[in-house]
This record gives C-alpha cells, structure tokens and sequence, in this order.
C-alpha cells in the first residue's frame, strides 16, 4: 500500500477518535452519509456515463422502506437496514428501468423528477405518514456503533468500487460510457448491464438513507429533499471526478464548510449550488487529481 | 361541460409553461434546468415592482419580462456557453443556478400567502352553465395569442427562421452564416421570456411560491418528454393530452390523483415511445 492510500485509511479510521464533542462526531456520520450517496453519483456518472440528478429519491425510498418496516412490523434495524438497501435498490432500478435504453438527458430529467414527484404523491395521497413522516423508529444503541459501522462501509465500498471498475464487469461500464454501440456490436446487452450498475449505485443510496432514517429514529419527506441530489454532487466535484477517493474527501470538506455556515440555514444550499456551478463551468479538475500530479511531482523528484 | 372548460384551461397553461423549455432544448439542445427559477423570478419581481416601487401592473409586467429575458441570455453567454456541447456539465450548471436563484428567494423570506399577483380581470363569467372566473378565459386568451404569434415568428421572421434552422441542422445553418452562439443566446432569452409570460399570466390564479419554481420545472418536463422533446406539434400534444387527464382524474378519481397521473404518463412515454408522441425525427439518434 502506497503512502496516501495508508493515511486515507488511517486518517478516516482516526477523525472521530480526534475530535471530541458529541456534536461532531455526529456531523462526521453526515459527512459518511453524504460521502456514500456521492460516491454512488461518481461511480454512475464517470464510469457508466449516466448522470443521476436524484440521490434524494434513493435515500427516500431506503428510508421509507426501512421506516416502514420498523414501525409497521417491528423489526429490528440489523434486519431492516439489509432490506431497505436490496429492496430499495431493486425499487429503484425498476422505477429508472425505462430510462436506460436511452441515451441523452433522459436519465437525469427522470431521476431529478422522481423524488419531486414521490414527495408530493406521499403528501396528497397521505399515505406512510403523510406530512409528519414516522416517528419513534429504532435507533442505534450508542455514538461508537453508528461511527464504526459506517466508517469501514466507507472504505469497503471506496477501494470496492475501484476494484470492480477494473474487473472484467467494470471495463464493459467504461467501454458503455466511451462507445456503446462498439459495445453493442460484441453482442452485449447494454440495458442489462447499466441496469446492474444503477442498481448497485441506488443500494449504496437506499443503504445511506435507511442509515440516516435509524439514525434520527424519523422518516418523512425531507428525505426526497433536493439536498440530497445537489450536495452529493457538489461534493464530487470539489473532490474530483472519476477518482472514487475524491467524493469521500469532497464530502468531509464540504460538510464542514457547512457547519461553518450554520447560521446562514437556508443560504447554505445557494452556497452549495453556486460552488457546484462555479466549479463545473471553470471545469477544474477537483481536489483529489491536483494532489496527485503533486504527489507525483514530489516522488520522482530526486536530489542531485 | 365543465371538464372540457378546465381541461382546456389546465391544458393551454401547461403549454404554456412547457414552451419555453421546449424552445430553448430545440434550439440549442440545451436543457435548461433554470426554468423554473426563471418563472418565480419574473413572478416575484412584478409583484416588487408593483408593491414596492409603486410601477403600474402593466408597466411591472413589462419591465420584468425584459430583465428576465435579459438574465437568461447572460445566462448562457456568460456560463452556460462555456459547458456547451457536455450534457452533464450543462444540466448540473443549469440546474445550480436555477437551485441558487430559488432558494435565495427562499432565504429572503418569501415564503406564505402573502406575495400575490392581482388578476387582470376581476368577476367571473358563466359559460354554457359553467362558471369560470375571467383570468381563466384570459389565460386560454393569451396562451392561444402566443402560441400563434410564436409559429408566425418562427416561420415569416429571419431570426425565427434562423432559431430554426438552427435546431435542424447545425451544420448546414452554419455555413449559411448563422451563429450558432448568437442564435442560443437568443432562443434562451426568448425562452426566458415566454417563461415570464406563462408567469404573469398563471400566477395570478394562486400565491407565489419557492415550490412553485420546483413544480413548474418538472410540469415543463413532463409535457416535453410526453411531446416529445424538441417538437413544436409535441408541445401542444403532450399539453393537451395531460392536461385533460389531469382534470379526468381530478373528476372521476380525486384531486390528488394529479401528480400519479404525470408519474405514470412519463413511464408510459419511456416505455412505449421513448422519442415522445411526436419526436420522430430523433428517434434512432436517442436510441442506443
């Protein structure tokens, strides 16, 4: 393991021990939260070619699935959570399903309406809770669990992610992405296999969302909000795009910027939106590439 | 009786909503995500110029739809044309500006009932034993006035001429001596303004309202991607064919059943005919 590789793991494993209030620690597990639904925007949209401007519909349906179990049938979070992250993740793959053989705007148009739409479908037809949501869900049993059970599932699913763009299944995404009809041609099916990565990003989404879901002991309607879509986003373009490691970065950069900001509330998502806009009209490359041309620069660079 | 008059009614303000996104993704195959920012915008300054610097309606009304034009054409010269020609790049950067636009105005406070545009007609006519209020009628009014004046534009003006040869064939257009750049910051201003007149036009029926952006948006995408994105003809279509349903399910299901009615409409449309009711000419470019 090179040595940014080890003070990533080490540095992520270390935070929550460094800092010592409460309040914080908690704020790290939102920064994991927010780091899980960018890095299933990242995989999808520089490894698929599929840009998903709905990270809220998956932490929505995770979290209602989950809340809905828990409050209906009173199972416990061990079983729900699992449920919520396959079953959500299947939900969501059939309600995104006729978008996939297209090319072009469709994906993203749909998947930015979902969540829109669904809020509002819960709140006129007053189903699930209607406006007030559900309360009184289960919650984990202390600070030290909800920490070091997302912090691993970072990691896993960071260096996971970047194992499986480099398997056999990954090169058949990025060829998707850079010529589909070549990919065509080899007699592949491309609707099957988008199908599988869409799946696979809106579980990392339905997982993050029945997480936050058990972690309030609350599900409602914020959980389709458009801060979900748009800071996820933001986040891999702070970080940088197509490197896996810079989504997780960008999250914990932007989430304390964010607290930063707290007094400006409603202000804070025009800051994430301006950023967003900023950086991807500049078309900068993102934290995480600059680093490593720097990194780079410095190993090769010898003493005479 | 009653369903046909709201249907049209419902139907003539989607189109009118929708045409300005349909405009501007015909034009330059741009999908701008900032509409429905745009439409609160021209909403909440007229209401500021009529309340606060005391311009009258007409005159507000004017005034705003100018500097909203304005915006959307600075819109795309300044940042949207440096994105061109990268889809995801350019949905983000739209769809952020729209988010930063509206919830600035979320943060300065406008929110509730208090911010509300008076009809242009007050009282209410009965029609065939229907009772409708004048700003309905004015609205059918408008909207098939713009609706025409937008096809002789579009077919007996150079610059109409252009905005569509443009969305044809780029290539060709171009060689003819048309700028592409120009022509887009011109169907995006104009796009900014039909927006701002489906604004002025529909707000006074309710409050207006941050969610109102949101919701605008995903009624204009919905009509389009019905439509057929990029079809004049689909526009009208898909409008027509969403609005009178909206008001059946009104009718005969409940008023709630509106928002299921769009949901199922649009995966109906990717299911069955992606290219959209009318969209055929793309049809196998769309397609992988």
């Amino acid at each position: 393991m090179s040595l940014p590789t080890v003070a990533f793991v080490l540095g992520l494993l270390i935070i929550p021990l460094a800092v010592t209030s409460m309040a914080w620690q908690k704020i790290i597990i939102i920064a994991c939260i927010f780091a899980f639904l960018a890095l299933s925007f990242d995989f999808l949209a520089h490894f698929v070619g599929i840009v998903c401007l709905g990270g809220a519909f998956f932490t929505g349906v995770g979290g209602y699935i989950s809340g809905l179990l828990n409050s209906a049938f009173g199972l416990p979070l061990v079983i729900t959570i699992p449920i919520a992250t396959i079953g959500g993740g299947v939900i969501c793959t059939l309600f995104l399903l006729p978008c996939l053989p297209m090319r072009g705007i469709y994906f993203a148009i749909v998947s930015l309406m979902y969540p829109l739409l669904f809020a509002r479908v819960i709140q006129a037809l007053n189903i699930f809770g209607g406006t007030d949501g559900l309360p009184g869900l289960a919650t984990f049993p202390n600070i030290w669990v909800e920490l070091y059970l997302i912090l691993p599932l970072i990691l896993i699913l960071t260096f996971g992610l970047r194992r499986l763009v480099n398997e056999d299944f990954g090169m058949v995404l990025r060829a998707i992405k850079d010529n589909d009809q070549a990919v065509k041609a080899s007699n592949i099916n491309i609707t099957w296999f988008k199908m599988k990565a869409v799946f696979l990003a809106a579980a990392i989404g339905c997982f993050s969302g029945a997480y936050l879901t058990h972690l309030y002991g609350w599900v409602g309607i914020s959980l389709f909000a458009l801060d979900f879509s748009i800071f996820p986003i933001a986040a891999t373009v702070v970080g940088g795009v197509g490197t896996l490691v810079g989504p997780v970065i960008g999250a914990l950069i932007l989430t304390l910027f964010s607290e930063m900001l707290r007094e400006f509330g409603p202000l804070r998502v025009v800051f994430y939106s301006l950023i967003l806009a900023g950086l991807v009209i500049l078309n900068t490359g993102g934290l995480v590439p600059y680093l490593q041309r720097k990194y780079h620069q410095f190993e090769r660079w010898i003493e005479i | 009786m009653n369903i046909f008059i709201f249907g049209l009614v419902n139907s003539v303000i989607l189109a009118l909503i929708a045409s300005g996104f349909a405009l501007v993704y015909g034009v330059s195959r741009l999908a701008n995500f900032a509409h429905g920012a745009l439409y609160i915008l021209v909403g909440f300054a007229t209401w500021l110029f009529l309340n606060r610097l005391g311009i009258n309606y007409i005159g507000s009304i004017f005034l705003s739809i100018v500097i909203v034009s304005i915006i959307g054409g600075a819109i795309y010269r300044f940042f949207l044309i440096r994105v061109k020609g990268m889809p995801a790049s350019e949905i983000i950067a739209s769809l952020s500006i729209g988010i930063a636009i509206m919830e600035l105005f979320r943060w300065r406070g406008f929110i509730g009932e208090a911010y509300m545009l008076p009809p242009f007609v007050t009282g209410s006519v009965s029609i065939a034993g229907v009772m409708i209020d004048w700003q309905r009628l004015i609205i059918i009014g408008i909207g098939l006035a713009m609706m025409l004046s937008l096809w002789l534009f579009t077919h007996h003006t150079k610059v109409g001429l252009s905005l569509r040869a443009i969305a044809q064939d780029k290539r060709a257009s171009m060689m003819s001596g048309i700028d592409p750049d120009r022509t887009a910051v011109i169907g995006l201003a104009m796009g900014s303004a039909l927006a701002g007149v489906a604004a002025v036009v529909i707000l006074p029926l309710g409050s207006i309202t941050v969610e109102t952006g949101y919701m605008v948006l995903t009624d204009a995408i919905a009509v389009c991607i019905i439509g057929g994105l990029g079809s004049w003809m689909g526009v009208l279509a898909g409008a027509f064919l969403l609005g009178f349903s909206q008001i059946l399910a009104t009718a005969f299901i409940g008023p709630h059943w509106q928002m299921v009615v769009v949901l199922l409409f649009i995966i109906l449309t990717l299911i069955l005919k992606p290219s959209g009711l009318l969209g055929r000419q793309k049809e196998l470019e769309e397609r992988v």
